[in-house]
């Protein structure tokens, strides 16, 4: 294996190092310093660049198998790579549902030839994502896919009963239940985040209190079994309020926030354009400033892209008709920037730590998220903080384009992508 | 430049008026021996009919006859659409045969505004899902104006005048298009409905909301009421159809209590004996007949404005 | 040509008309379409808005005065037939009225302000063929500035005004503009 020299980086961690250099070998950090040799090591100048551990996404859809169509682990991992993932984890909404060992190493393997990034399966919580019988778990979590983190996304487990025996059952294994938190019966139909723009569009609305009070129950559930809760893609005000008190009691309860519901509000509707329209939808102006305000304060630990690619076919149609979500594996970085650094919110070691650190804990993923240290895997991102703020193409890695961001401007540059000593992105394109 | 009619939000006062006086003179049209003008010969109007409604579709038909315009109807039962043509699809197939307006009805809200991105004519919304009617609208702001003002009330807007909407607001295309254009030509506009039948933020509407019709029908110039589904009542949104009229229905013993000059109107199909009682319907009150006749007359003004010159003109506001 | 600077209030350009000759050319004109029209008999004036209004009631006026004559009086808007209507943004529609009378038979005078290219009048005669069915139809106009474009020409005419395609007439009547006065100038007023 070539070994780098990465040179003039400012690490994004705890105890700053100011600007210095780092030496990948034989997938390791092998050496921290100034003025390291570069004998037998190719060079690539870091000068203004943060060094951040290689992003762990805790939400990704890949689509594969079942819907090649809008995405596949190789075209999904060549996106994620691209926004410096080093690591993602894949949803269980596909096609057939992963629910089994069979599927999960399906997945698992298709990560490991792609090579862009390590794909970590997540397995789902039920049967086909029916929400009525527990999926096996147990065998998930033994099989070479090393199932951890569970989850029904795209469902609710709504069934209360259901949801406390799944929490108990995973801690046989240290596994974790991330809910996607949405009564079905308040959501009938749901089109748009319930507020004053749902009432001027005529579309039907999804109320805040549909998130807030599964999470309510999800949280006093764990808390009763003392099993882990992960709550996916937190978008209320109110959903904050609620685990700020469930970590107050020091209940076993985590969460994840999407770049998008940092940025956007459901004012962005007002054209009906579907590719704005998402599961849980897009909020209030208030909403977002309470979001981000979590995040700075940890209440909600980590930024989840929730990538979910659709054909255009699924897009290009009346709102109502569209498929639900956005995606986000190219922009999230950059979006984090404008949304949590430029506003003062959050600094570049916070970042390291939202996006690498704490995803990779909750979601048990050994060989991700190890602050930059001597020694530690060579899983790091190179990213340009100053780059020119340049709009958001609309094509990118991903087979899909129903990206929000597109045409808007973002600052920042996704320079170069380590797995493992080896780069999967260098200059801004796929090594 | 306004090449659309998507929302009566999209119409400022001076806009409204612009329109309504227009009808106004288009109205001797009826009794002409003819009953036709050459203003918009040469241009074609598509009807796009994705739900079934033959009074809106002929109504549109009417007006864009009456100005020489050629009219193509489309309607999506056993059409391609019904196939699974997708809308933008429909709407590229209308673009290549050169339509000048498309006047769709959709069942989705924002279908409208879809279809502007995808074709180069002029879009006018016959209704889009639960979102807007804007020509419904216009044609209720021109009867209101020619029964309650004096000589017809050219140039006149609504100021003053207090109009109450009532039944399903939350499901109403009727209902928005009415609250923004009443309000922008002056007038006073009350909700009256359960809690269940209005949107959570109609607080952020130009409008007063009440739960209790019996107090405002005293201070009503004009009572609109809206059609009420049977199907609401599956999904909890009122007890039963019979809770729902006894409370808010408008039946004999209401009418009785609006003022003398008070008009009933209804923009239909009538829930005969649910919202509105026979005997209201067909009473000297009920301005429910001519409501048809003014639709001719306002989509032709509508048509007019959009199509006969380059653009919608300027209005100052 | 006859056009000499008289002293107007209030506008840019020249005045070739004042109030004292408005009058004797709408006097002399309803003396004319008397006799042409054997004292008036089934006589209805017709103004195309926005001035030909004002004009046709004055006329009407005068005909009552001179003969005890009640003329039917009424107005003819022509924006729905005029042949520019796509080169611009649409426009306003002014006021048909007719008299309850009706044109059937009748011996209608058109009335404006200004005959110019003559496609106004072209517009109203089509606008008054789907209205009914005139025995006669006669044009009377205050101002002929020439430059036609089409096969029409006025009956009555109150001056003759030889004027330059660049020119620009204004005709102000005390009914819409506050004042009676026929101006020529080189630059335009929207119309």
């Amino acid at each position: 294996m070539t070994a780098w020299l990465i040179k003039s980086a400012v690490i994004a961690g705890p105890g700053g190092h100011g600007v210095t250099d780092l030496l990948l070998a034989d997938g390791t950090i092998s050496a921290i310093g100034s003025g390291l040799s570069d004998a037998g090591a190719q060079v690539l100048d870091a000068a203004g660049l943060i060094a951040l551990p290689g992003l762990v996404d805790l939400h990704t859809h890949l689509r594969e198998p079942g819907r090649e169509d809008a995405e596949t682990v190789e075209t999904g991992t060549r996106a994620a790579a691209l926004g410096g993932f080093t690591a993602v984890h894949a949803m269980a909404n596909t096609e057939p549902v992963a629910d089994t060992a069979g599927v999960v190493e399906q997945v698992w393997r298709l990560g490991r030839a792609a090579g862009h990034c390590d794909v970590q399966p997540v397995g789902a919580v039920t049967v086909g994502l029916g929400g009525t019988r527990l999926a096996e778990l147990g065998t998930m979590a033994d099989s070479a896919a090393r199932v951890r983190v569970f989850s029904d996304d795209g469902r609710c487990v709504a069934d209360p009963l259901l949801m406390r025996r799944a929490l108990e059952y995973v801690k046989a294994f240290d596994g974790v239940i991330a809910q996607h938190a949405q009564d079905p019966r308040l959501t009938e139909g749901a089109q748009l985040n319930e507020g004053e723009i749902s009432g001027r569009l005529g579309l039907a609305g999804w109320p805040a209190v549909a998130e807030e009070a599964i999470i309510a129950r999800d949280c006093l559930l764990a808390a009763h079994v003392g099993s882990a809760l992960h709550v996916c893609h937190v978008s209320t005000a109110g959903s904050t309020e609620i685990i700020r008190w469930a970590k107050s009691k020091g209940w076993p309860v985590t969460a994840e926030v999407t770049p998008h519901h940092l940025l956007l509000t459901d004012e962005v509707a007002v054209g009906y354009d579907p590719v704005f329209k998402v599961n849980p939808p897009l909020r209030t102006a208030a909403d977002v400033a309470e979001l981000r305000r979590a995040l700075a304060d940890g209440t909600i630990d980590c930024v989840a892209t929730d990538h979910a690619p659709h054909p255009m076919e699924a897009k290009e149609t009346e709102w109502s008709e569209a498929a639900f979500g956005m995606t986000g594996l190219e922009t999230a970085l950059r979006v984090v920037q404008q949304a949590m650094v430029d506003t003062g919110l959050l600094d570049w070691p916070g970042v390291a730590d939202r996006m690498s650190v704490r995803p990779a804990r909750i979601g048990r993923l050994p060989g991700h998220g190890a602050p930059l240290a001597e020694g530690g895997p060579a899983n790091l991102t190179l990213y340009d903080p100053a780059a020119p703020a340049e709009a958001v193409s609309p094509v990118g890695a991903s087979k899909s384009r129903n990206n929000p961001f597109a045409g808007m401007p973002l600052p920042g540059r996704v320079v170069a992508t380590f797995l493992r000593g080896t780069p999967t992105v260098l200059d801004g394109k796929l090594a | 430049m306004k090449r659309h009619l998507i929302s009566a939000a999209d119409l400022s006062r001076g806009d409204a008026l612009l329109i309504l006086d227009t009808a106004e003179e288009l109205a001797s049209l009826a009794d002409r021996p003819i009953k036709k003008l050459p203003t918009l010969r040469g241009r074609t109007v598509v009807n796009l009919f994705f739900e079934d409604s033959t009074r809106t579709r002929i109504s549109f038909e009417a007006a864009a006859k009456r100005l020489s315009a050629d009219v193509i109807n489309f309607s999506a039962k056993g059409s391609s659409v019904a196939k699974g043509e997708s809308l933008k699809d429909t709407a590229l197939t209308l673009e290549a045969m050169g339509a000048d307006a498309v006047v769709i009805r959709h069942s989705a809200s924002g279908a409208a505004h879809r279809l502007a991105g995808w074709v180069r004519g002029s879009v006018v919304n016959a209704g889009d899902g639960t979102h807007e009617h804007p020509t419904q609208a216009l044609l209720d702001a021109f009867t209101i104006r020619r029964k309650l003002r004096a000589s017809g009330g050219r140039g006149a807007g609504l100021d003053g005048i207090r109009v109450t909407i009532v039944g399903d607001v939350l499901h109403s295309r009727v209902a928005r298009s009415n609250v923004l254009l009443l309000s922008s030509l002056g007038a006073e506009v009350t909700l009256a409905a359960p809690p269940t039948l209005l949107p959570l933020a109609v607080d952020t509407w130009p409008c007063a909301v009440s739960y209790d019709l019996d107090t405002e029908l005293p201070k009503s110039d004009v009572v609109m009421m809206l059609r009420v589904q049977q199907e609401r009542m599956t999904a909890a949104y009122f007890p039963s159809v019979r809770e729902y009229s006894r409370r808010y229905g408008l039946d004999a013993a209401r009418m009785a209590r609006l003022p003398e000059h008070a008009i009933v109107m209804h923009p239909g199909p009538m829930n005969r004996g649910v919202e509105i009682a026979a005997e209201v319907a067909d009473s000297a009150r009920s301005t429910i007949v001519e409501q048809v006749a003014n639709g001719v007359t306002t989509r032709m003004a509508v048509l007019y404005l959009l199509l006969g010159g380059t653009e919608f003109p300027e209005v100052a506001s | 040509m006859d056009a000499t600077a008289h002293s107007v209030a209030g506008r840019d350009g020249l005045a070739v008309l004042d109030a004292e000759e408005i009058r004797r050319a709408l006097t002399r004109i309803a003396h004319e379409i008397l006799e042409r029209t054997h004292g008036g008999d089934e006589v209805v004036l017709l103004g195309i808005p926005t001035r030909g209004v004002p004009l046709a009631r004055r006329l009407a006026a005068r005909i009552g005065e001179f003969e005890g004559l009640e003329v039917p009086c009424g107005s003819l808007d022509v924006t729905m037939h005029r042949d520019d209507l796509r080169l611009r943004p649409a426009r306003a529609l002014g006021r048909t009225d007719l008299p309850p009378s009706g044109v059937d038979g009748k011996t209608v005078v058109l009335v404006d302000d200004v005959l110019y290219s003559g496609r106004t009048v072209r517009a109203a005669l089509d606008a008054l063929t789907d209205l009914g069915r005139p025995r006669t139809v006669q044009l009377a106009v205050l101002v002929d500035r020439g430059h036609r474009e089409l096969p029409i020409r006025a009956d009555y005419v109150g001056k003759n005004l030889p004027t330059s395609q660049r020119e620009v007439v204004h005709v102000l009547l005390t009914e819409v503009d506050g004042q009676d006065a026929v101006m020529i100038s080189d630059e335009g007023r929207p119309e």
